[in-house]
């Protein structure tokens, strides 16, 4: 079941400045903004990586006391994938159900599954470890581990900003899939605007530490808040 | 003369693999401790740095009047190695553990470890490359260091050594030496087997 989200009045001393926001059960939203804007900041409050110095989070209506507890029903997938160097492709994505206590046969078989749908045949990679694999390898991998609890929110920071063109769209097109057959709430933190559009619904745009835009994705082209207008300026082709 | 020096031998393995287990399972928590504590890890990582700088015959000399872990014999022996075998034991755990890669920490944490699951998965496995070299560092030292404990009735190698050069007998000193270099050779390339094993 997905969770939703809610930050009420958060603050955090010179980077966050008394953030409202809630993002419904199930919903998938972009965070966007330049660098410096915020917006991995307010991610990272979601499962207590960043701790607010004002304000409260409430996770599905009531703010959270252990975060322990909650990070494990939370996916997170960063840039540079944060792959357990010593561990191989199949422990890494069994890492979170071994946590959970699942046993043997079910991790395998979802790893399997998995690892498949993100374009990872089970045979030739399970085995392997994580400094044999490509930048793009390595972050289909993050993803899998990231998801195979099935998390109830998923955190994305930047996931697939370090990789070239063609490989980072290959892997927006697998994450919006198995966005599909994953039901989660989903917190997607880029600063490409295409890519915002792509993965989420709903795009909220930072700007110094504050919401300086909260609107559909489609509708995001013809805003006119001139954060907004400044990151639509810089993506566009020249003419 | 075979059966003295393989005696002594003994007693040397001995002394050294006393001291290295106890100064490892001494040095690995300090250091866990240290590399997350950064003032009062660097004042522990200056206490073992400065028990390093004092001459082995000195030490040796300063422990014999304290009381309980002093005193003429093996045991006094065994407490002055530990404390030489400390430095680099807690100063490569500390590395060790401090070369984590943020974002492999963080996806710990975030993954919902606990501090002890982040240490034990995470933390400990990738710092153990360092923290054998460290090991290996502090055995080949304590090989040498520990031919001195002779001096205060501690056994081994060293008692011939002292004997030889009592009697300046060259062929009683190699017979204490060339064992003890043995040891530190066979030490240091047996670790070394297990620090590649440890890189993959």
């Amino acid at each position: 079941m997905p969770a939703s989200i809610e930050f009420r009045g958060l603050s955090v001393d010179g980077i966050l400045h008394d953030l409202d926001l809630r993002i419904g059960a199930g919903e998938a939203v972009a965070f966007i903004g330049r660098s410096g804007a915020g917006k991995t900041t307010s991610l990272r409050l979601i499962n207590g990586l960043a701790v607010p110095s004002r304000g409260t989070l409430l996770i599905d209506g009531a703010a959270p006391r252990d975060f322990i507890p909650l990070r494990r029903r939370t996916g997170y997938i960063i840039q540079g994938s944060g792959l357990f160097p010593h561990r191989t492709v199949y422990e890494n994505v069994a890492t979170l159900p071994r946590l959970l206590r699942w046993d043997e046969p079910r991790i395998r078989e979802e790893a399997e599954r998995l690892l498949g749908r993100v374009g990872l045949p089970f045979q030739t990679f399970a085995t392997r470890y994580p400094r044999s694999l490509s930048g793009g390898e390595q972050q289909r991998v993050g993803i899998a581990r990231a998801i195979i609890a099935r998390p109830e929110i998923l955190l994305c920071d930047e996931p697939f900003g370090a990789l070239d063109p063609i490989v980072r769209r290959e892997l927006q097109e697998a994450f919006t899939a198995i966005r599909e057959e994953r039901n989660a709430t989903i917190v997607f933190v880029t600063h490409d605007l295409a890519e915002a559009m792509r993965v989420a619904e709903r795009v909220i745009v930072f700007d110094q530490g504050r919401i300086v835009a909260d609107t559909a994705a489609r509708e995001l082209p013809r805003h006119d808040a001139p954060a907004v207008r400044a990151l639509v300026a810089a993506a566009s082709l020249p003419s | 003369m075979s059966a003295n020096i393989a005696r002594a031998t003994g007693e040397h393995v001995m002394i050294v693999a006393i001291a290295v287990v106890i100064a490892i399972a001494i040095g690995v928590p300090l250091g866990v401790w240290a590399a997350r504590r950064a003032r009062a890890g660097g004042a522990a990582l200056r206490l073992v740095d400065a028990i390093q700088t004092i001459p082995s015959l000195a030490l040796f000399g300063f422990l014999i009047p304290i009381p309980f872990i002093g005193g003429i014999g093996m045991r006094t022996a065994i407490v002055a190695l530990i404390l030489y075998s400390l430095l680099p034991v807690v100063r490569n755990t500390v590395t060790g553990i401090r070369g984590v890669e943020p974002s492999v920490r963080e996806a710990g944490v975030a993954m919902g470890f606990t501090p002890r699951q982040l240490l034990l998965e995470v933390e400990l496995p990738l710092a153990m490359p360092s923290i054998v070299a460290g090991i290996r560092i502090a055995t080949v030292t304590a090989i040498g260091v520990a031919t001195i404990a002779a001096a205060i009735g501690g056994g081994g190698l060293g008692t011939l050594i002292f004997r030889g050069v009592a009697m300046v007998d060259t062929r009683l000193i190699l017979a204490g030496a060339l064992p003890a270099a043995a040891l530190a050779l066979i030490a240091d390339a047996a670790m070394t087997v297990i620090e590649r094993r440890l890189i993959r």
